[in-house]
C-alpha cells in the first residue's frame, strides 16, 4: 500500500526551478533515504511528501490524515518556553486532545525515546542529543503512518548520530510507520534504509537507486560486512553521476 | 583580587574626580553660584535630601504610569497590527514619525491639550509617548521572530489561529517584549523629566522642577544635589531593568 506518492512533481520558486520532474513513491513500513548534493531539492520533497507545500506541475497523492504525518527538522526545534512533555504532547494538545492524556502519552513517548525522567526539563537543560529525541519523540506521539526526517542528525556527533541512527531502527520496529529521510551521509543512508535514493544536481531528478539488503531493522555488525560496503559504493557512484548530469 | 579592583575601579574613579574638583574650586576660587565645589553640593543634598526624595518619587511615579498606559496601547496596537501585513505597513511609518520627533517640540502642545491645570496627566501623557515605540516595535518583532520550523509544524498539525497566537508567536514574542520594555522604562523617565521642564512652574513637584527651581534662584548646588538624585535614580531603575530582563528571560527559557 502505498502512503505517499510525488507523480513527475516539479516546483518552481521566483528564482528558477527547485524540483523536478521528480517522482517517488513510498510504500508503508518501509524506510526510504533521500540523498543528493546540497541544493537539490531535498527539503522540497520533504515538504510535499508532508503536504506542507503543493507542487506547480504534477501531483502528490497522501493517504495519511490530519495528525499521521510527523516531521523531525534538522535543528530539534522544540519551544524553549515549554518542558519536555509539553513540547512533546504539542502535537495533541493542537488536535484537541485533553490535557492530562495528552501529557500521559507525551511521557509514554518521551520513555520510548529513553528520556523518562527528564520530562520536566526544558530544551535549555538538555543536550544536543537529548533535545534531538525529544523531537523525535513529539513525532511518534501522534502514532504517525509517515516520519519524515529532514537531516535529522546532521548537527550531532558521529557516536551520538550512530546511537540514534539505532534507536530510530528500534522505534521503527515497534510501529512500522513509512520513514523518509534525507541525508548527506551515505553509510548512514545504507545503513538504516531499505531503499537509497539519489538525486541529482538541482532541480533535482532521480539519479538512481539502490534497493537494501538484509532485513530491517540492521544492527551495528551490518556496518563491517561486504555487502554494506558494496551498497555504499554503489550509492556514491551513483552521486558522482548525478553531479555530473 | 582582580574582581575586587574590577568592581571598585569606577568608585575610586568617582573619588578621584570630586577630588580634583574640590581642589580646583578651591584653589581658583570659583564662585558658588557657578560651579560649587562637591562638599557644597553635599551640603545641598544633606539639607534637601527630604524634599528631593519626595521629587523622584513624583518623577519616577509618573514615568511608571506613563510605562504602563505605554505598555497596554503599544501591545494591543502591535496584536491588532499584527493580524495583516498591510495593517502594519499601514501604521509603522506613523510610528516612526511619533518616535522620531522629539519629545520637547510636542510637549507644549500636549500641554494644551492636558490644561496648564493638569501638567501630571501631560507630563504622563508625554511620557508614554517616548515610552510607547520600543514596546510596539519589540512587540512586532517579537510576534514574527517564531521559529519557522515550528510554524511549520503548527501547519502541519492544522492549527487555528488562536492556538498558533497563544501557543507560539506570544510565547516566542516574550524575549522581545522584554527587552522593550527595559528600554521604555528608561525612556519614560527622561521622557517625564523632558516633560516636567516643558511645563516648568506646573503642579507637577519632580526632580525636574526642583532643578528648575533652584536654578532660578541661582542656588547652584541645589541644582547639583538634584542632578546627583536624578542620576542615582537612572542608575538603580536600570540596574532593576536588567535584572529583571535576566529574571525573565531565565524562567522564560527555564534557567
Amino acid at each position: 500500500m502505498t502512503v505517499a506518492a510525488l507523480n513527475t512533481v516539479e516546483v518552481d520558486y521566483p528564482r528558477g526551478r527547485a524540483l523536478g520532474p521528480f517522482s517517488l513513491a513510498i510504500a508503508a513500513g518501509e524506510i526510504v533515504a533521500l540523498v543528493g548534493p546540497s541544493g537539490c531539492g531535498k527539503s522540497t520533497a520533504m515538504r510535499l511528501l508532508a503536504g506542507l507545500e503543493t507542487p506547480t506541475r504534477g501531483e502528490v497523492a497522501r493517504t495519511p490524515g490530519r495528525g499521521e504525518t510527523a516531521v523531525v527538522f534538522q535543528a530539534p526545534t522544540l519551544a524553549p518556553w515549554l518542558s519536555a512533555r509539553a513540547n512533546a504532547a504539542l502535537p495533541l494538545e493542537l488536535a484537541g486532545v485533553a490535557r492530562t492524556e495528552a501529557s500521559t502519552r507525551a511521557d509514554a513517548a518521551l520513555a520510548r525515546v529513553g528520556l523518562a525522567g527528564a520530562e520536566a526539563a526544558r530544551p535549555a537543560q538538555l543536550s544536543g542529543g537529548m533535545a534531538m529525541r525529544v523531537s523525535l519523540a513529539r513525532a511518534l506521539v501522534t502514532e504517525p503512518k509517515l516520519l519524515l526526517l529532514d537531516e535529522p542528525f546532521a548537527a550531532l556527533d558521529e557516536i551520538t548520530r550512530r546511537a540514534l541512527a539505532d534507536d530510530v531502527l528500534a522505534l521503527w520496529a515497534q510501529t512500522r510507520p513509512a520513514i523518509v529521510f534525507v541525508t548527506h551521509n551515505v553509510e548512514e543512508a545504507v545503513y538504516m534504509a531499505s531503499r537509497v535514493v539519489v538525486m541529482t544536481q538541482g532541480p533535482g531528478r532521480i539519479a538512481g537507486e539502490v534497493a537494501g539488503v538484509g532485513p530491517l531493522p540492521r544492527t551495528p555488525g551490518f556496518r563491517t560486512t561486504e555487502a554494506f560496503r558494496a551498497q555504499v559504493e554503489a550509492v556514491s557512484g551513483l552521486l558522482a553521476r548525478g553531479m555530473a548530469a | 583580587m582582580s574582581r575586587i579592583v574590577q568592581s571598585l575601579a569606577p568608585f575610586a574613579l568617582i573619588a578621584l574626580l570630586l577630588v580634583a574638583w574640590e581642589i580646583a574650586c578651591r584653589a581658583m576660587h570659583v564662585p558658588v553660584y557657578f560651579l560649587p565645589p562637591p562638599s557644597q553640593v553635599a551640603v545641598a543634598l544633606a539639607a534637601d535630601w527630604a524634599t528631593l526624595l519626595r521629587s523622584a518619587w513624583n518623577t519616577l511615579s509618573m514615568a511608571l504610569i506613563a510605562l504602563l498606559v505605554a505598555s497596554v496601547l503599544a501591545q494591543a496596537l502591535a496584536l491588532f497590527v499584527g493580524l495583516s501585513p498591510i495593517l502594519e505597513r499601514a501604521v509603522r511609518p506613523l510610528a516612526v514619525v511619533l518616535q522620531v520627533t522629539p519629545v520637547v517640540a510636542i510637549a507644549p502642545l500636549v500641554l494644551i491639550w492636558a490644561g496648564l491645570d493638569h501638567a501630571g496627566r501631560a507630563i504622563v501623557g508625554l511620557a508614554a509617548v517616548v515610552a510607547f515605540f520600543p514596546i510596539f516595535s519589540g512587540a512586532v518583532t517579537g510576534l514574527k521572530a517564531a521559529d519557522p520550523d515550528l510554524e511549520r509544524l503548527f501547519d502541519l498539525y492544522g492549527a487555528g489561529r488562536l492556538q498558533r497566537l497563544t501557543r507560539l508567536r506570544l510565547p516566542s514574542a516574550i524575549p522581545y517584549l522584554l527587552e522593550g520594555h527595559k528600554v521604555a522604562a528608561g525612556l519614560a523617565v527622561i521622557g517625564a523629566v523632558v516633560a516636567e521642564f516643558v511645563a516648568g512652574s506646573g503642579g507637577a513637584q519632580g526632580l525636574a522642577w526642583r532643578i528648575l527651581e533652584a536654578g532660578n534662584r541661582l542656588q547652584t548646588a541645589r541644582m547639583f544635589a538634584a542632578l546627583v538624585v536624578l542620576g542615582l535614580l537612572g542608575a538603580v531603575l536600570h540596574a532593576a531593568l536588567e535584572a529583571g530582563e535576566r529574571a525573565g528571560l531565565r524562567w522564560w527559557r527555564g534557567r
